[in-house]
């Protein structure tokens, strides 16, 4: 009896599950295993397009005659890299319409015309004629010859599904001299843009742990960046942000901060002198770090007000007896008791901005120093139109999130056992 | 007398206003007044000057009555240094000095006698400076945006500091940016199709979500655990990565520039968090509920229906709100999936305009505005939901 309960209680769970798991399986694991084979192969983003063979028909009365008519097939392989094998034919006439002098490559059998056009080149074009007669002499109506399309078909190489492969695309993607500092501006930006989100975080969950006149509106006010669309915020601070008629710009120089204002977005490097050593800041990086600080602090926020709230009151109350001031208690008591929280949260952010693309898209297309792995992946695929590079490219990003996963395991499963 | 602590005191309130000062005064600027130097010195001197006074005051005098004798003769003495600001510039200093000394109330010199009493004093102000700047950080760009598709290209050219909104034109003129979008770039459609979009990816979700999930929490099955880990797993893969075979894969089929695409995607990127969110509620619920159910000849269906959907209509509402959000305010899918105009979400819209380097910044704004303001407005009314979704999906960004 009870092996049949559990027999039944597994056929339900997977039927449950079925729906959910095929989808993500077709959408999310199989694109990620696509990549690999993609990324063995030179294919370019013209190459998806599957060759098709096409025909437009035109119908054109002949003079003097009523019941006679040219029909007009304007053929043609819709691709211009490649050719299309076994291309077939087919197109209805009307009841008692009848072809004259039919093409040597078709046959009428009733009332469908067949051809065999055999293979088309790349960039076949051909006018292909056919006159047609009614058998009892009527006039033909022209609408009931257009009323049916011709249908065609023809064989031809997906060169997706070829086995030729290459290991042209990882050479290209190493062997680029811009490669490391590809490797150094995803760093950078993922690392400063988590730390910042974080510390400004922590920095937000403390103030609204505080009780204060309007505390709960603050608290909503604080989530909005990360609630609002990144293309609407994105281009906005883009306008803000603009040199010659953003307000900040216009804003410093009108109040003598600055003689001529700043390209913050499409300046690669600011160089700055300090005692004598200049230093030279990635000035776009820089902005977009920030953008992505003041994007995500709301999540750090979120996070850390949530385990705020969960520190016992009495600890506080010890503190007061013993009169330690609000930054000793920070540090002694608030600090030590989110550890571990920043610590997951730093290492989930981590990822996350590691992957992050709309937003440098949006601000800079990835231009002034500012291409990161993500960016590269849409550069490479779509704006060179390097299908098989955006792919290698995107190989390299999994396999350094496979990597960092199995640090971000490792230590939290050590820290699940500390909690 | 400890000088230590009146000395601090008087520093951070001090700082603390002429800061708050500068501020009204920049917002001042941008609403077409123009001032060119923010006098922070003098600034700072009249601030130190207030605080002094209002310490040594005390508590002589009935606290309303000294406040607002105080304020009252600040920005008298304000305004006199600063010629030409209009009424409603010393209207908001009045205020601002009101709202300070208010805060000052308890600040006597007993007060200042009292033990570890200035770090005490010092962190009152950063909290209160803090809240100033999150404030004025956060919401300055959501108001360029809305300022901005109220003003026009030109006026914008010719001084981009003066973002005041000229009420002297009628209220089509002052909001045609709005016509303008709705008529000539078809607005309406994309609203049509981003809220279709949404909708629709929440309602796929849930009934991919709701079954999987309740295999997950409470049926035993060979590969359980398995399947819990690589939930997470699968989620933190991101978008960029699926991107170019999905891109093939959908030319091929014909499934690019459809909004059927579109929610096939948008529902497998989210279905795992869905899944994630949705099982840990469903451990939550008792389980004689549902054995109770059980005995009364229910199937498994039937205690889904009956049983488990009602019990967490909290969680779903999360679950919904947060995949609506996501669904609204995708990007990277729609950009690459979309290129003609009659299947652009709002989002691909908006950066289609951007594209023409013709396109005034008032239209490319007002497109701004009509994508955030239904999104603000969700997040405010079901706040409660829509946090506890971010908190529990918030691996996800």
């Amino acid at each position: 009896m009870s092996t049949t309960l559990s027999k039944i209680e597994k056929r339900t769970a997977y039927t449950l599950l079925l729906p959910a798991v095929c989808l993500v399986f077709a959408i999310i694991l199989f694109p990620i295993f696509a990549n690999v084979w993609i990324s063995f192969k030179e294919v370019g983003l013209k190459d998806i397009r599957i060759p098709e063979p096409r025909a437009k028909k035109i119908v054109k009365n002949i003079q003097d005659s009523n019941s006679e008519l040219k029909i007009i097939y304007k053929l043609r392989n819709s691709s211009l890299i490649q050719d299309i094998r076994e291309v077939r034919f087919l197109d209805k006439l009307p009841k008692n319409v009848e072809p004259v002098n039919l093409d040597k490559r078709c046959k009428f059998k009733s009332q469908k015309i067949k051809c065999f056009f055999g293979n088309w080149e790349a960039g076949y074009r051909e006018n292909f004629e056919i006159f047609v007669k009614d058998v009892n002499n009527n006039a033909i109506n022209n609408n009931d010859i257009k009323s049916y399309n011709p249908n065609l078909n023809g064989k031809s190489n997906n060169i997706l599904l070829t086995t030729d492969f290459t290991l042209k695309n990882f050479k290209k993607v190493f062997m680029n001299n811009n490669f490391f500092e590809l490797l150094t501006t995803t760093f950078y930006f993922t690392f400063f843009g988590t730390l910042g989100a974080i510390l400004l975080g922590i920095f937000a969950a403390q103030l609204v742990n505080q009780k204060f006149y309007g505390r709960t509106f603050m608290r909503s006010i604080l989530l909005f960046p990360y609630v609002g669309p990144v293309v609407a915020l994105a281009y906005t601070w883009t306008l803000l942000l603009d040199p010659n008629s953003g307000t900040i710009n216009s804003l410093l120089v009108h109040y003598g901060v600055i003689e001529k204002p700043i390209n913050l977005l499409g300046q690669k490097y600011l160089i700055i002198n300090i005692l004598g050593f200049e230093l030279k800041l990635r000035l776009a990086l820089t902005t977009v770090i920030f953008f992505e600080i003041w994007r995500y602090f709301p999540l750090a926020f979120l996070f850390i007000l949530a385990r705020l709230q969960a520190i016992p009151r009495d600890l506080y109350e010890a503190a007061d007896v013993d009169g330690a001031g609000p930054f000793r208690k920070f540090f002694y008591i608030t600090l030590p008791q989110i550890t571990a929280i920043l610590s997951i949260l730093f290492m989930i952010r981590f990822i996350w901005n590691f992957n992050k693309f709309e937003d440098i898209f949006l601000l800079t297309g990835g231009a002034s120093g500012t291409l990161t792995l993500p960016i590269s992946v849409y550069q490479q695929g779509f704006a060179i139109s390097n299908i098989g590079m955006g792919s290698a490219v995107s190989i390299v990003i999994v396999l350094l999130l496979i990597t960092f996963m199995i640090i971000y395991f490792k230590l939290i499963g050590k820290k699940v056992n500390e909690i | 007398m400890k000088f230590k602590s009146l000395i601090i005191t008087l520093l951070a309130s001090s700082i603390f206003l002429t800061i708050i000062l500068c501020i009204w005064k920049i917002l001042a600027t941008l609403q077409g007044l123009s001032f060119t130097n923010l006098n922070f010195n003098l600034n700072l001197l009249l601030s130190l000057g207030l605080v002094i006074t209002f310490i040594f005051i005390g508590k002589k005098f009935n606290h309303i009555l000294k406040i607002f004798i105080l304020s009252l003769s600040f920005t008298i003495l304000y305004t006199f240094l600063n010629e030409n600001s209009p009424m409603w510039f010393s209207v908001g200093i009045f205020l601002l000095i009101l709202f300070f000394t208010n805060k000052l109330k308890k600040y006597d010199l007993k007060y200042l006698n009292q033990d570890f009493i200035s770090e005490k004093i010092v962190f009152e102000f950063l909290s209160l400076f803090a809240i100033v700047f999150f404030a004025l950080v956060i919401l300055f760009p959501f108001y360029i945006m809305f300022v901005t598709s109220l003003k026009t290209q030109t006026a914008l050219l010719i001084n981009p500091i003066d973002l005041s909104i000229d009420f002297s034109k009628n209220i089509f003129e002052i909001l045609k940016s709005y016509f303008v979008i709705f008529k000539t770039y078809d607005f309406g459609r994309y609203i049509l199709t981003s809220s279709y979009v949404s909708v629709g990816t929440v309602l796929i979700t849930l009934l991919f979500a709701i079954p999987a999930a309740y295999a997950v929490a409470r049926l035993n099955f060979f590969g359980k655990t398995f399947l819990s880990t690589s939930i997470l797993i699968i989620y933190m893969f991101p978008a960029i990565v699926l991107v170019i075979p999905l891109y093939t894969v959908f030319s091929q089929l014909g499934l690019r520039n459809s909004v059927e695409g579109l929610l096939i995607v948008y529902t497998a990127t989210t279905l795992p968090v869905a899944i994630y969110m949705l099982q840990g509620y469903f451990k939550s619920i008792p389980k004689e509920i549902e054995e109770a159910g059980l005995i009364d000849g229910q199937n498994w269906f039937g205690i889904i229906i009956k049983i488990i959907i009602p019990l967490s209509l909290p969680a779903i509402a999360s679950v919904s709100l947060y995949v609506f959000m996501i669904a609204w305010n995708e990007f990277l899918f729609s950009l690459m999936f979309l290129d003609n105009p009659k299947t652009f979400t709002l989002s691909r819209a908006i950066n289609h305009l951007t594209g023409d380097a013709e396109t005034p910044r008032q239209y490319l704004m007002a497109g701004s505005v009509v994508v955030t303001l239904p999104i603000l407005l969700i997040f405010i009314y079901f706040e409660k939901y829509l946090v506890s979704g971010l908190t529990a999906g918030s691996v996800k960004g």
